[in-house]
């Protein structure tokens, strides 16, 4: 399996972690498909910082976390955006499409 | 984005204390991870333990993501420190041997420095224990046109700035007494008859310390003004040890000094007059209008006025004086008479700064040797670790947390040393205290307070950082490598490490090497100070005490020379006594002072006349002391009755004018112009002012002079039996076989203020001392120390040599040269350190230099000689080693 390890700026995993929950309640094996998925395989994130960042995001208060039975009954740590996640997306989502354009516009300028 | 939300906080405290529990749930989460992975793999066909295999990959290493989430975790700073300070506590109970050293090494060093800087703060930083302490100056008078300086305030004057000043809030006088013969008054009609230590005020000097009675009520300047009736404040400790603190005493009448006194106030516990700490009674001032120069004055500055101001205002006071009174004109102009106001606060302290800051000094001296002592011990201890630290780095231990861990034990040692220190410093400053001479002020205010505290931490931080970082920055990237391959062998100490700790060794050498010089600048100075003939001989056999007659009897004189001679009479005739006499001082009490005398056909026009010692004595006064008459004649008692204008001149007096002291007799000298007396005797100098000073030029005068001496003379006696209380109790019987009602004062011998001159120095001496020896007790174990490890590490070398044909005396010289070589270099540094900084005793020394060759020579082979001892033992121990042995010594 090859690992695309691709330095993500940071808080760019925040941003993915964010949005991959924005969908649906997910352990963390889903969340790290779920960002593979929406990616479209270009990034994998390995667990190793991962759950960090699922438990900073506990603590800030913008995921809630349960102990659920996944599909195949095995009981598993579900993460939940709150709605002060949702709004942390929200920034996130607004401030990046900002440096995109900022920085898209830097690049074509001759 | 860095604010903390309340949720954090939250979870800060939960992960410091359920710290297992939130464990717990990680480790669930994460086998629940791994299952969840196991299972989707084994879905794509992989077989369990294959599935296994690359669900762990994907994970990449449990532990790791472990870590990484606690470092996520809010609070997690605090985990770690928590945990290496689990981890450093169990390394030290683990090594006791190791942590004792260290340990009593710092406490030595941050005790001492406590105590000290306890002393100088209690001296010099804290302020006076009143309100607004800033304010207060202590008003006193220059006279330069007659040499005499310091002087206090006489009445005429207090009350012009106490009317005219525009930087007084308002000015008091107090009246203690001069030198030995403090203010006192004889207590009777309550209980047994007893002599107390009293305080003269105006009205204005307790409203000035912002001091109110805790019982009754202050006085006011009715009851200053003179013919008003009689009354008188207690202070606490007497109300409690003569009156039980009894709350009706307030109203209650008592006799002082025969006259029957009011009681209308009782002071609170925390009053302390200046710098007295033995007071009883306090008696309204009541200044007369005719000018003396008696009584001291204290005064508080309005806010905001600076001394200079308040020197200028009272400046022009005493130009206003001129005009006031006329007939002063004249005394003002020969005197040029100028204020002379000081800080209460520096008047009470004084110059004991110089000593203070030099003790400070010195012991920080000693801190920086004990923490050059734990540094190499630390050093040596980590030398031990070296393997483990890299076991830790190759396990993703970071260089950071390694650092801090060792840091961190440092700290831990360093902590638990200046906890120790405090305790010692407790001791130290009781033991201080009672060897601190007699002159030394605010002894009361000299405690571990609030600041005292911080200092402490400061310096235990200050000392974990010093012997702490060079470890730690060393050891905490210590090469993976090179950590793991040495592990095996403990043969390769690294000449890099050797360097450090031989930089330890050199700087404790050279900076005992100062302390040692220092002290052995001060046993000079004790040395010379002791072996200047004070002038007097055999002091311990000589005794003197006061006794104070009742102030009305001052109205006939005649009666007190007849009491006094009669009291001298019978002391005269106790066995053992060979000589007796009363004056109005003893030498070196501090008792006498300077007054303008004229010598007859040495008036110089224009010149103010000179300031000399006065003392009023009589017969038999130069036999008691051991004073040599060097030509002419004693007084005699026919002098004395008859009052013959006769005086008695010092010999250096006699040679300054005539040369020869015989020329001196039958010369002139006066207190003023209409006052002549002959001279009829010549004596030898006496140090009055202390061995360390000049004998001052010395007149002495019949006491029946000055009749103020003889409603308190100081009586003094010469016997063998001087000493024993049989004696004493002899005494007293003699006294009170002529007034049945005189107790004794200030019973000393005379050797008592001979070695109270010196007190100060011997003091300085003392705890030079101290501070030294344990400077060369620190720097000669670092040195063993060194020595010893250098051994423990060469035994395979030295083994190989020995085994090669070396001799016993090749191993001793190889292993004491390398102790004699740091010896060597160490003394060179301290040399010169030494050079640089003994100036600062400078003002201590006395018939010495500060770069006196013999003690910087006799201190550098006296320390060398010693370390040659610290070096030699381990080197025999290397010579005793069987070479089998030794190379097998792995």
């Amino acid at each position: 399996m090859e690992q695309k390890q691709t330095d993500l700026l940071r808080g760019t995993l925040d941003l993915l972690v964010l949005k991959a929950l924005s969908l649906e309640p997910l352990h963390g094996v889903g969340i790290s498909r779920r960002i593979t998925q929406i990616t479209k395989g270009a990034y994998q994130v390995s667990f190793g910082s991962l759950f960090p960042v699922l438990h900073r995001m506990e603590e800030r208060g913008w995921a809630e976390a349960e102990w659920r039975s996944s599909d195949n009954n095995r009981r598993a740590k579900y993460y939940r955006l709150t709605s002060a996640g949702r709004a942390q997306l929200k920034h996130e989502e607004r401030q990046w499409n900002q440096v995109v354009q900022i920085m898209a516009a830097a690049v074509q300028s001759s | 984005m860095g604010r903390i939300m309340p949720k954090r906080i939250l979870s800060l405290f939960r992960n410091l204390f359920r710290k297992r529990a939130i464990e717990q749930a990680l480790d669930d989460e994460l086998r629940s991870t791994l299952e969840a992975l196991i299972e989707e793999k084994m879905q794509e066909g992989l077989s369990h333990s294959e599935a296994r295999r690359e669900a762990l990959i994907e994970i990449g290493g449990i532990e790791q993501v472990k870590s990484g989430v606690r470092g996520a975790r809010a609070g997690h700073f605090a985990e770690v420190v928590a945990s290496d300070i689990g981890y450093g506590l169990r390394r030290l109970r683990r090594n006791r041997s190791f942590t004792a050293a260290a340990t009593l090494t710092l406490a030595l060093g941050i005790g001492g420095t406590t105590a000290i800087f306890s002393v100088v703060n209690g001296i010099l930083i804290q302020p006076l224990p009143y309100s607004h302490p800033e304010r207060l100056v202590e008003v006193g008078l220059d006279l330069p046109g007659i040499n005499q300086f310091n002087w206090p305030l006489s009445p005429p004057e207090y009350f012009t700035f106490r009317e005219q000043s525009r930087t007084f809030e308002d000015i008091g006088l107090y009246y203690t007494g001069f030198g030995a013969a403090l203010y006192s008054a004889n207590v009777t009609g309550a209980g047994r008859p007893e002599h107390v230590p009293a305080l003269g005020v105006s009205d204005g000097v307790l409203p000035i310390l912002e001091v109110t009675p805790m019982l009754g009520r202050s006085f006011t300047r009715a009851d200053d003004a003179p013919g008003s009736s009689d009354v008188m404040m207690i202070t606490h400790g007497y109300w409690h040890s003569k009156f039980g603190g009894d709350r009706s005493v307030i109203g209650k009448t008592i006799d002082v000094d025969g006259k029957p006194s009011t009681i209308i106030g009782v002071l609170p516990q925390r009053f302390r007059f200046l710098d007295m700490t033995n007071l009883d009674i306090l008696l309204p001032l009541r200044p007369k209008t005719q000018r003396g120069y008696n009584y001291f004055a204290i005064a508080r500055l309005k806010p905001g006025v600076t001394l200079a101001e308040a020197n200028a205002d009272v400046a022009r006071m005493l130009r206003m004086q001129v005009e006031r009174f006329p007939e002063a004109a004249q005394f003002f102009k020969e005197t040029q008479i100028r204020p002379n106001l000081q800080p209460l606060k520096q008047y009470i302290v004084g110059d004991i700064g110089k000593v203070l800051w030099v003790l400070m000094g010195g012991i920080g001296l000693v801190l920086l040797i004990a923490c050059a002592n734990v540094a190499s011990l630390v050093l040596v201890r980590v030398d031990g670790r070296q393997q483990e630290l890299a076991i830790r780095a190759a396990l993703g231990g970071s260089p950071g947390r390694i650092a801090g861990g060792l840091l961190l034990e440092s700290l831990l040692l360093a902590v638990i040393g200046g906890a120790l220190g405090l305790l010692f410093a407790y001791g130290g400053l009781r033991a201080l205290i009672a060897l601190a001479p007699g002159n030394l002020p605010r002894l009361h205010d000299i405690g571990i307070d609030g600041l005292v505290l911080l200092f402490t931490l400061s310096v235990t931080i200050v000392a974990a950082l010093l012997f702490g970082t060079m470890p730690a920055l060393r050891y905490a990237g210590a090469r993976v490598a090179t950590g793991l391959r040495d592990a095996g062998r403990s043969v390769s100490a690294s000449r890099e490490r050797h360097r450090a700790r031989n930089a330890f060794v050199i700087v404790q050498v050279g900076l005992a090497l100062v302390l040692l010089v220092s002290s052995g600048l001060m046993i000079r100075t004790f040395l010379a100070l002791t072996h200047v003939q004070p002038g007097f001989t055999t002091p311990a056999e000589v005794e003197t005490f006061h006794v104070h007659f009742p102030p009305e009897m001052m109205k006939t004189p005649e009666r007190l020379v007849r009491m006094d001679h009669a009291i001298l009479d019978n002391i005269g005739a106790i066995p053992g006594v060979s000589s007796a006499d009363f004056s109005g001082a003893v030498p070196m009490d501090a008792g006498a002072e300077s007054d303008p005398v004229l010598v007859k056909d040495h008036i110089l026009e224009g010149q103010a006349p000179p300031a000399l010692r006065c003392y009023w004595v009589s017969p038999g006064f130069f036999r008691t002391m051991g004073v040599p008459i060097v030509a002419g004649r004693d007084l005699t008692w026919d002098d004395i009755l008859s009052k013959r204008p006769v005086a008695i001149v010092s010999e250096n007096l006699a040679r300054g004018y005539w040369n020869n002291p015989p020329d001196a007799l039958g010369k002139q000298i006066g207190g003023s112009p209409k006052d002549w007396r002959q001279i009829v005797g010549v004596v030898g100098n006496v140090h009055d002012d202390g061995t360390s000073q000049e004998a001052p030029v010395t007149v002495y005068w019949p006491i029946t002079d000055a009749d103020v001496f003889l409603g308190g003379p100081a009586f003094a006696l010469r016997s063998p039996r001087v000493g024993t209380q049989s004696l004493i109790n002899e005494v007293q019987r003699a006294v009170w076989s002529v007034d049945p009602n005189l107790p004794l004062n200030e019973v000393h011998t005379l050797n008592y203020f001979y070695s109270k001159s010196m007190a100060r120095t011997s003091f300085t001496l003392v705890m030079l001392a101290l501070a030294g020896g344990m400077a060369l007790l620190l720097g000669i174990v670092g040195l063993y120390g060194v020595i010893a490890y250098s051994v423990s590490q060469r035994t395979h070398e030295i083994g190989i040599r020995m085994a090669l044909g070396a001799q016993k005396r090749d191993v001793l010289k190889l292993v004491v040269n390398v102790g004699l070589a740091l010896t060597v270099i160490g003394v060179g540094v301290g040399v010169v350190a030494a050079l640089a900084l003994t100036r600062f005793l400078s003002s201590l020394l006395y018939g010495v230099k500060p770069t006196d060759p013999l003690t910087f020579v006799v201190v550098s082979l006296v320390l060398t000689g010693v370390a040659l001892l610290a070096c030699y033992i381990p080197a025999r121990r290397a010579t005793k080693a069987d070479p089998i042995v030794a190379l097998r010594y792995e």
